[in-house]
């Protein structure tokens, strides 16, 4: 608590709520200040229920609230809308769950599981940190606007989409695969016990009928894991050889059922040990493999389509009366009204205020574009500025947005057309096996029929493939971790196999290799004195659109609020300020004797007094470490860069990844996804790399997808991986990884199959004992294991990943 | 030797309490969010402190 004190006494001002700067200390409550009045709300509401615990935890905990304009939430009481949030319901309470992206600290932990405190209707809230959810329950007094209210009133406004689908079938599986390996590892151990006086050679006669007893036990044992814990394999056995195809499950059942059924018959025929002990340790390792395969990023949704970017509810005006109705239902004449930052969700007629509609999540424009009133307006945009009342022309379903989804790529499921390489082995291995068993068992038969059918088990048992299928599980998922520790995480495991076979690599331009907002800003004219900066820094400061944000940015001066200001739509904005009259934007705007080719950046000029002074030379603004990154990605892969913009960076972009690349530009979504398809049917494998929804096409139907996004917990569309913007740099160090973790994977396969000849000789011999399979069985696959994770590590460490 | 029958069997029963205190524990949902807890339990003395602060004015 002291440090947050003393840090707004030193000579920064730091907001006591969120943490950010302050530009003054106008707003505060005794003495603590805040940066805006969204903040020191929240504050207030907190000290008023004796809640200041919050600040307590860590500093300066709190989520900014600059937006301070109060949200409607009538559409919550809809019965439709209701089912999908809540989980359970009767006469008296209701228990609802809501994905809460903001929640990032202990502190955001305590306020939403102390809830109870701002309304005593609520009866407990239990928050998932992992998957950033929180679930609610409430008797009915309250309802579930009014607490959706109150979360956003403490600035933690829940996600409210159309859809966001919630797997609990996920967290059902992961329950099956612990309840398995609980049972396995329990059995495994007791049989372990039971085999003693065998590891220990006591002879029948010393043991007094003990073995017997614990050879039956065994059995007993023994059961839960082939039929419960094992079925997996058996059944994906079953299955795969049904489809014709040998996968890594085949030798594994073979293994397994051999193992079982020899020891069956070995303890009930022979009163012999059976080799229990190696089944269900074999199972037990196996599934732990899968555990540790099972890694997933319960935040991060992989499947969002775009009914996940609009909003729930959308504010219409019915009968001079606003309300906010759900998206669904808004019917073709209805008038929306869209705020600042809002999304349009359907095609519609602008009837009041002026358009600046901002499509770069859809086409990958990254200038907005005037809207007048009368033009149409389609789904998807943004609106910057003031607010905007439209008229829906359309129905959601019908919409330009939504049309967009109807391509066939997305209605089906995308699927791993290549097989990994452990199957790809496991094929070869299962034959030879089968073949080497059938040829020994033979040979035996000349000499001795009962050790011919002792060495066909045996050799089925010995080169049941356990290291063969733990390494791959292993390493890979061990670099899915590392990766994700550096901000890369991918949907599944078997990406990082699908990563070494990449030749291609598709980049979107917009928000991919450039950074959406920011830019490169140059100046040419008269030298600017401090007075002029002071006047154009504060004629730009009325104005919401962009390239006026980045001039506002980019010059550094002290300024003033005027009123005498007027923007117009497509030309600039005309300002006056101490007698001083300024006209910033087009050429024709600022001067139109003065002409002037103006090239392909874009290029906003500035007057003062009606005196020329000079222009803004506004480029894109190119992640860091970009032209090193290319540099290395050229040299290995074939790059390409789509954009929706148009040609004026591709001077710039050849800097980067030189002339033997090729550059589109002025692609639509439905461009950019023909060019993938080519490109795969020319036998490439394609990365593709993009941001916004105007990439969901591509990267669907690329092999790999990539969405890069600038904070995890932001949107991002349908893909195989995210990829945080801050990790960018990175990028080459992750592929290069990835086929590190293949060369692994084939080392420890030469590993295993050393252990495999060595036991082969045993079992050819007619040697195999069950204590020699018990001890050769684990010890291959600790091995493996061992070796697996160190070298991953080894190597991240290496480079620097961990 | 008799006793050690009574020993494994014993041993047994240990075990199979454990195996289902651990099912258990899988079916109420602890081994589904294994993070939050470690939080959760840093500032629950806390808060019920102030509960009962509460609960003693009123």
């Amino acid at each position: 608590m002291n440090s947050t004190e003393d840090k707004s006494i030193s000579e920064k001002l730091i907001c006591y709520h969120c943490g950010d700067e302050c530009p003054d200390d106008k707003i505060h409550i005794d003495d603590k200040i805040f940066c805006c009045n969204g903040c020191k709300s929240v504050f207030s509401i907190l000290n008023n229920n004796d809640m200041c615990t919050y600040y307590s935890i860590s500093d300066a905990p709190g989520i900014t609230k600059k937006e301070e304009n109060k949200r409607n939430y009538d559409f919550l009481d809809d019965p439709d809308i209701k089912t999908k949030f809540i989980d359970f319901s009767d006469d008296k309470i209701s228990k609802a769950i809501f994905s809460i992206p903001q929640m990032h600290c202990s502190s955001c932990i305590w306020i939403l599981e102390n809830l109870n405190r701002l309304d005593n209707n609520i009866l407990s809230s239990q928050v998932n940190f992992l998957q950033k959810s929180l679930s609610v329950t409430y008797n009915n007094n309250s309802s579930l606007k009014k607490i959706v209210t109150i979360l956003d009133s403490i600035g933690y406004e829940p996600l409210l989409n159309l859809e966001e689908k919630r797997d609990s079938k996920n967290s059902n599986e992961l329950r099956k695969l612990y309840y398995k390996i609980g049972i396995a590892g329990f059995c495994f151990g007791n049989i372990m016990m039971l085999s003693f006086p065998e590891y220990l050679s006591i002879s029948p006669q010393d043991s007094a009928g003990l073995d017997t007893l614990f050879n039956y036990l065994n059995i007993l044992l023994s059961i839960p894991v082939f039929f419960y814990s094992g079925s997996d394999y058996l059944v994906s056995a079953y299955k795969s050889l049904k489809n014709k195809i040998v996968n890594i499950d085949v030798p594994i059942a073979l293994g397994i059922i051999v193992l079982f059924i020899r020891s069956l018959v070995e303890i009930i025929f022979f009163s012999n040990a059976g080799y229990l002990d190696s089944m269900t340790g074999l199972v037990f390792f196996l599934l732990l493999g899968k555990l540790f395969q099972t890694k997933t990023y319960d935040a991060l949704n992989f499947e969002r389509n775009y009914k996940s970017y609009f909003p729930l509810g959308i504010t219409i005006r019915r009968n001079n009366n606003e309300t906010t109705i759900p998206v669904e239902k808004i019917e073709i004449g209805d008038r929306l009204i869209i705020r600042n930052g809002e999304l349009i969700p359907v095609d519609s007629v602008l009837i009041k205020g002026s358009g600046t509609i901002d499509y770069s999540f859809v086409t990958g424009e990254a200038l907005p574009i005037n809207k007048e009133q009368g033009d149409i307006i389609y789904a998807g945009g943004k609106q910057t500025g003031g607010a905007i009342e439209i008229e829906s022309i359309k129905e959601i379903s019908q919409s330009y947005l939504t049309r967009l989804w109807n391509n066939k790529i997305f209605s089906k499921q995308k699927e791993m057309n290549s097989i990994s390489l452990a199957n790809q082995i496991s094929k070869y291995f299962t034959f030879i096996v089968l073949g080497l068993a059938l040829i020994s068992s033979g040979i035996w038969m000349f000499y001795d029929t009962n050790t011919a059918m002792n060495v066909f088990t045996a050799i089925l048992i010995v080169a049941c493939p356990c290291a063969l299928a733990l390494s791959t599980p292993f390493t890979s998922g061990n670099a899915l971790r590392i990766m994700g520790r550096n901000n890369f995480y991918l949907r599944n495991v078997d990406l990082i196999e699908e990563l070494t076979k990449i030749t291609d690599i598709v980049f979107d331009k917009t928000g991919t290799l450039t950074i959406s907002g920011r830019a490169d800003i140059k100046y040419f004219g008269m030298e600017l004195t401090p007075k002029k900066k002071f006047l154009i820094k504060s004629a730009v400061r009325n104005s919401t659109h962009p390239l006026s944000k980045m001039i506002f940015d980019y010059i550094e001066s002290d300024y003033t609020i005027t009123e005498k200001f007027d923007e117009i739509a497509g030309e600039g904005i005309y300002s006056e300020i101490n007698g001083s009259i300024i006209k910033i934007g087009s050429l024709h705007l600022v001067d139109k004797e003065r002409f002037e080719f103006s090239g392909d950046n874009t290029v906003v000029h500035c007057s003062i007094n009606s005196e020329y002074i000079g222009k803004f030379i506004i480029n894109n603004y190119y992640r860091d470490n970009l032209s090193d990154l290319a540099k290395e990605l050229k040299n290995k892969y074939s790059i390409h860069v789509l954009s929706g913009d148009n040609k004026s960076e591709e001077e710039n972009l050849k800097k980067f990844f030189g002339s033997e690349s090729t550059y589109l530009f002025d692609q639509s979504p439905q461009d950019k996804l023909d060019y993938i398809a080519a490109l795969q049917n020319a036998d490439k494998k394609v990365l593709m790399m993009g941001d916004g929804l105007n990439d969901a096409g591509a990267l669907r139907q690329s092999d790999i997808g990539i969405s890069i996004s600038e904070d995890k917990s932001n949107f991002s569309p349908s893909c195989d991986g995210i990829l945080e913007a801050k990790s960018f740099d990175l990028f080459m160090k992750f592929l290069n990884f990835a086929l590190y973790s293949k060369k692994i994977i084939i080392a420890s396969f030469i590993i295993s199959f050393v252990y495999n000849f060595f036991g082969l000789y045993f079992a050819i011999s007619g040697n195999l004992t069950p204590i020699l399979a018990a001890i050769l069985m684990p010890i291959s696959s600790i091995s493996i294991v061992i070796f697996t994770t160190t070298g991953t590590n080894l190597y991240a460490k290496k480079r620097g990943l961990i | 030797m008799s006793v050690i029958i009574v020993l494994i069997g014993f041993s047994l029963l240990v075990a199979i309490i454990f195996l289902i205190l651990f099912i258990r524990a899988v079916r109420s949902g602890q081994f589904d969010d294994k993070y939050t807890p470690s939080i959760r339990i840093l500032f629950d003395d806390e808060s019920k402190k102030e509960k009962d602060k509460k609960h003693g004015s009123s």
